[in-house]
C-alpha cells in the first residue's frame, strides 16, 4: 500500500469517526439529579463542623432571646421594684431571690434589662449591616458593572471611605445629627460598613465580568442590564453575604463602643448593653458584675456571629470544594 | 509582506474577512500581532475550518469578527462583512443587536460557558425575548421545543434544571440550542467539542452537521482537532502565528497537503494501526518558538525542510502552482504532492 493510500485510510477513518458515531445511545442522561449544589455540599461540610455548630447556636439563642425579650424577662425594664434597697452608701440591690442578678442604680432589675437589651442590640447591628450592605450593593454593582472611569471614580471615593478610622467616622455621623440616637448610630455604623462590601462586591464582580459565562451572555447579544443583575450579581453575592455575617458581629462592637462613648439612644428607657455598659463605669469599683454581664453578653454574641461567619466562608470557599 | 490580495468576495458570500489583524499591547510596548492579515470567506451553509495550534490566532479571529475583544489594550483593523455590513465598524450597541440575531458563537466549556445559578430554561428563552421580543410564557415554550430539537431528552423537565445538574453533552446542547434560538444565519464554534467525552464529540458534531445543513446556517469551526475537519469542514484554513499558511478545500488539503506545518498536523494524529514501539510523531518546538513573520517564515525554526531562503525571505500566500483546485500556500518549499512519505 502506498503511503499515499494510506493517509487517505487514515482521513476517510477519521471522518467516519466524527460521522458516524450518532446512534451511540445518549450517555448524557447521567445527570445527577440529587445532585449536590454548592449550597447543598457546604451545608453537608457545615453540620458536621464543630466551630459552625457552637456559632450559629450562640447566634440562634441571641435571635430567639432578642424575639420573644418580653416574654422571657421576669420584670418591667422600666420598673424599679429595688428602689428601697438603693441606698448612698449601698447604690446597687444585691443578687436576690426572684432578682437573680440584682438591680441597677435605679432599682431596676438587672437580668431582664439584660434580657432586653438584646433587642436593641440585635436591631442596631442588623439594620446597620444591612443599610452598609445596601450601601455597597450599590457602590459595588456600579463599580463592578461598567467598570473603566466609573469604576475608578466610584472605588477611589470608597477609598477614602476606607481610609478614615471606622470610630471616627462614626463619631463624625453621629455628632452630625446632633442629637444622638439609635437612628445616628444605625447610619453611622452602616457608613462604616459600605467601603467593605462595596470593594468585596467589585472584586467579585470584575471576575465574573472575566468569566467564561459572561462572554457566552454577550455572544448572544445579552444588554448590560440583564448581564449585570442576571450573570453578574448573583454569581457575585456569595462572599459578600458572607461577610455580612462577620460584619454584623463588628457591627454589635461598634454600636456598644458608640453607647459606651454615650453616642447612642440616651433614653435608657430602652435597654441597650453598650449603654448599660457606660452606664456602668461609674460603679465598676463598688459592683463590677453590673458592667461584666452587658460586657459578656457583647462578647459572647460576637464571638458566636464570628464563628458562624468564619465557618461560612470556610464553607463556601471555591477552593475547598471538591 | 503585505498579504497577497483574495479575490472580491463574490456575491453569495455571507461572510468575508480581509486582511483581519489583532494586536495586543500597552503604549510604549512593541504591540504583539495575535492575528496577522487574516482573509476568508464563508458562504451560506458552508463549514469553514479553523486549524491551528493553542496561540495561532484562531480564537482571537473568531472574538474580533463577534466583536467580543476587550475594549482596550488591543488594535483590530481590516474587515469583515457580513451581508454588506463591516461588523468591525460597528458600534457597541449595532454589534450586540447582532449577536446571537445574525451571528452566534459557541465556546469550548459548556459548564463554565452557563449561567450558574440561572435555570436552563430561562437561560434559552433570555435569548428569545431579548431578540424576538417573546414574553416569557412564549419564550418559555419556545425553549422547550428548541431543547427538543436539540436531542434533550425530556425537555419539560430540563427547562427547569441548572446546568450541574446536566451532564457534558447535555450542557453543550443547550448552549447550542441558545446559539440557534434565533435562526443566526452564522456560527461560530471555538472548539465546541475539546471539553466533552469522544462519543459525545461525536454526537455534538453530528448535531452540529445536521442543524448547519437544515438551516442553511454557516458555521466557522475552530478547532486543533483535524478529525473534526475530516468529519465537517468543507474549506479548511490552516493558520500559524496568527498568518494562514494553507487554505484548500477538505479533500485537497487531506489528499495532498503541502505546508510542512499541515503535514506536521496531521501526522501528529496517533493510529491505532501503527507499530506499537512506534514513536508518536511531534512537531518539535513550539509556539513560543515564533519568530515574527518580518524575519522569514515564522515556522522555520521548527519546520524539517527549512532552507536558508525561509529564514531569509516571508512567504507569501500563493496559489499553488501544482493544484487544481484553490490550494493556498505560505511556503517556500513545500512537500511534494502527495505529502509526507
Amino acid at each position: 500500500m502506498s503511503p499515499m493510500q494510506r493517509k487517505k485510510d487514515r482521513i476517510d477513518a477519521l471522518a467516519a469517526t466524527a460521522g458516524t458515531a450518532g446512534d451511540i445511545p445518549d450517555a448524557g442522561h447521567v445527570s445527577e439529579s440529587g445532585g449536590l449544589s454548592l449550597i447543598g455540599s457546604a451545608w453537608l461540610r457545615l453540620r458536621r463542623n464543630p466551630v459552625f455548630l457552637v456559632g450559629a447556636t450562640i447566634t440562634a439563642l441571641f435571635v430567639l432571646l432578642a424575639i420573644f425579650a418580653p416574654l422571657i424577662a421576669p420584670h418591667s425594664g422600666t420598673a424599679n421594684p429595688l428602689i428601697g434597697q438603693v441606698t448612698t452608701n449601698h447604690p446597687i440591690p444585691n443578687p436576690q431571690s426572684g432578682y437573680p442578678l440584682g438591680g441597677d442604680n435605679q432599682g431596676r432589675d438587672l437580668l431582664s434589662r439584660l434580657i432586653l437589651g438584646s433587642r436593641q442590640t440585635l436591631i442596631v447591628g442588623v439594620l446597620a449591616t444591612l443599610a452598609g450592605l445596601a450601601g455597597g450593593l450599590v457602590l459595588g454593582t456600579l463599580a463592578g458593572s461598567f467598570g473603566g472611569r466609573v469604576d475608578t471614580v466610584v472605588m477611589r471615593i470608597v477609598d477614602v471611605m476606607l481610609s478614615l478610622p471606622s470610630l471616627l467616622l462614626a463619631l463624625a455621623v453621629a455628632t452630625l445629627f446632633g442629637q444622638p440616637s439609635q437612628w445616628t448610630l444605625i447610619i453611622a455604623i452602616s457608613v462604616v460598613q459600605i467601603p467593605i462590601f462595596a470593594r468585596l462586591l467589585r472584586g467579585s464582580m470584575l471576575s465574573q465580568r472575566s468569566s467564561d459565562h459572561v462572554l457566552a451572555a454577550r455572544a448572544l447579544g445579552v444588554k448590560r442590564g440583564p448581564i449585570t443583575f442576571r450573570h453578574m450579581l448573583p454569581n457575585s453575592l456569595g462572599p459578600v453575604l458572607v461577610q455580612a455575617t462577620l460584619v454584623l458581629a463588628v457591627s454589635i462592637i461598634e454600636a456598644a463602643s458608640l453607647s459606651f462613648l454615650g453616642l447612642g439612644n440616651p433614653d435608657d428607657s430602652s435597654p441597650e448593653w453598650g449603654q448599660m455598659l457606660g452606664r456602668a463605669q461609674d460603679l465598676f469599683d463598688i459592683a463590677p458584675h453590673i458592667a461584666f454581664w452587658p460586657a459578656g453578653c457583647i462578647v459572647v454574641v460576637a464571638f458566636g456571629f464570628t464563628l458562624m461567619g468564619e465557618s461560612l466562608r470556610e464553607a463556601l470557599d471555591p477552593r475547598n470544594r471538591r | 509582506m503585505t498579504a497577497p490580495s483574495p479575490a472580491p468576495a463574490t456575491t453569495d458570500t455571507l461572510l468575508s474577512v480581509r486582511d483581519l489583524t489583532v494586536e495586543f499591547g500597552t503604549k510604549g510596548q512593541t504591540p504583539f500581532r495575535a492575528v496577522d492579515g487574516v482573509s476568508f470567506d464563508v458562504r451560506p451553509g458552508q463549514t469553514v475550518g479553523l486549524v491551528g495550534e493553542s496561540g495561532c490566532g484562531k480564537s482571537v479571529t473568531s472574538l474580533a469578527i463577534m466583536g467580543l475583544l476587550p475594549k482596550r489594550g488591543n488594535k483590530v483593523a481590516g474587515s469583515a462583512t457580513f451581508d454588506g455590513t463591516d461588523l468591525l465598524t460597528l458600534d457597541d450597541r449595532e454589534m450586540r443587536d447582532r449577536r446571537g440575531r445574525d451571528v452566534a458563537m459557541i465556546f469550548q466549556d459548556p459548564l463554565s460557558s452557563l449561567n450558574p445559578v440561572v435555570s436552563i430554561g430561562v437561560q434559552v428563552a433570555e435569548v428569545l425575548q431579548r431578540h424576538r421580543g417573546m414574553k416569557k410564557s412564549a419564550a418559555m415554550a419556545e425553549s422547550r421545543d428548541l431543547l427538543d430539537k436539540v436531542g434533550i431528552p425530556d425537555p419539560s423537565r430540563r427547562l427547569k434544571e441548572y446546568p450541574h445538574q446536566l451532564s457534558g453533552g447535555m450542557r453543550q446542547r443547550a448552549l447550542i440550542a441558545m446559539a440557534l434560538a434565533c435562526k443566526p444565519r452564522l456560527l461560530i464554534a471555538d472548539e465546541p467539542t475539546t471539553a466533552l467525552d469522544v462519543t459525545i464529540q461525536a454526537q455534538i458534531l453530528n448535531l452540529l452537521k445536521e442543524l448547519v445543513v437544515d438551516s442553511g446556517t454557516a458555521l466557522i469551526m475552530i478547532t486543533h482537532d483535524l478529525g473534526v475537519v475530516a468529519g465537517l469542514c468543507d474549506e479548511v484554513n490552516v493558520l500559524y502565528g496568527g498568518r494562514i499558511v494553507e487554505t484548500a478545500p477538505r479533500h485537497e488539503l487531506f489528499a495532498s497537503p503541502r505546508h510542512p506545518y499541515t503535514n506536521g498536523l496531521l501526522g501528529s494524529i496517533p493510529r491505532l494501526d501503527g507499530a506499537r514501539n512506534e514513536q508518536l510523531a511531534a512537531i518539535p518546538g513550539s509556539v513560543a518558538d515564533n519568530i515574527p513573520w518580518t524575519s522569514g517564515c515564522a515556522f522555520a525554526p521548527r519546520c524539517s525542510r527549512a532552507i536558508d531562503v525561509c529564514r531569509a525571505e516571508t512567504p507569501s500566500l500563493e496559489q499553488d502552482s501544482v493544484a487544481i483546485e484553490d490550494h493556498l500556500l505560505r511556503c517556500h518549499n513545500p512537500w511534494p504532492t502527495g505529502g509526507e512519505a
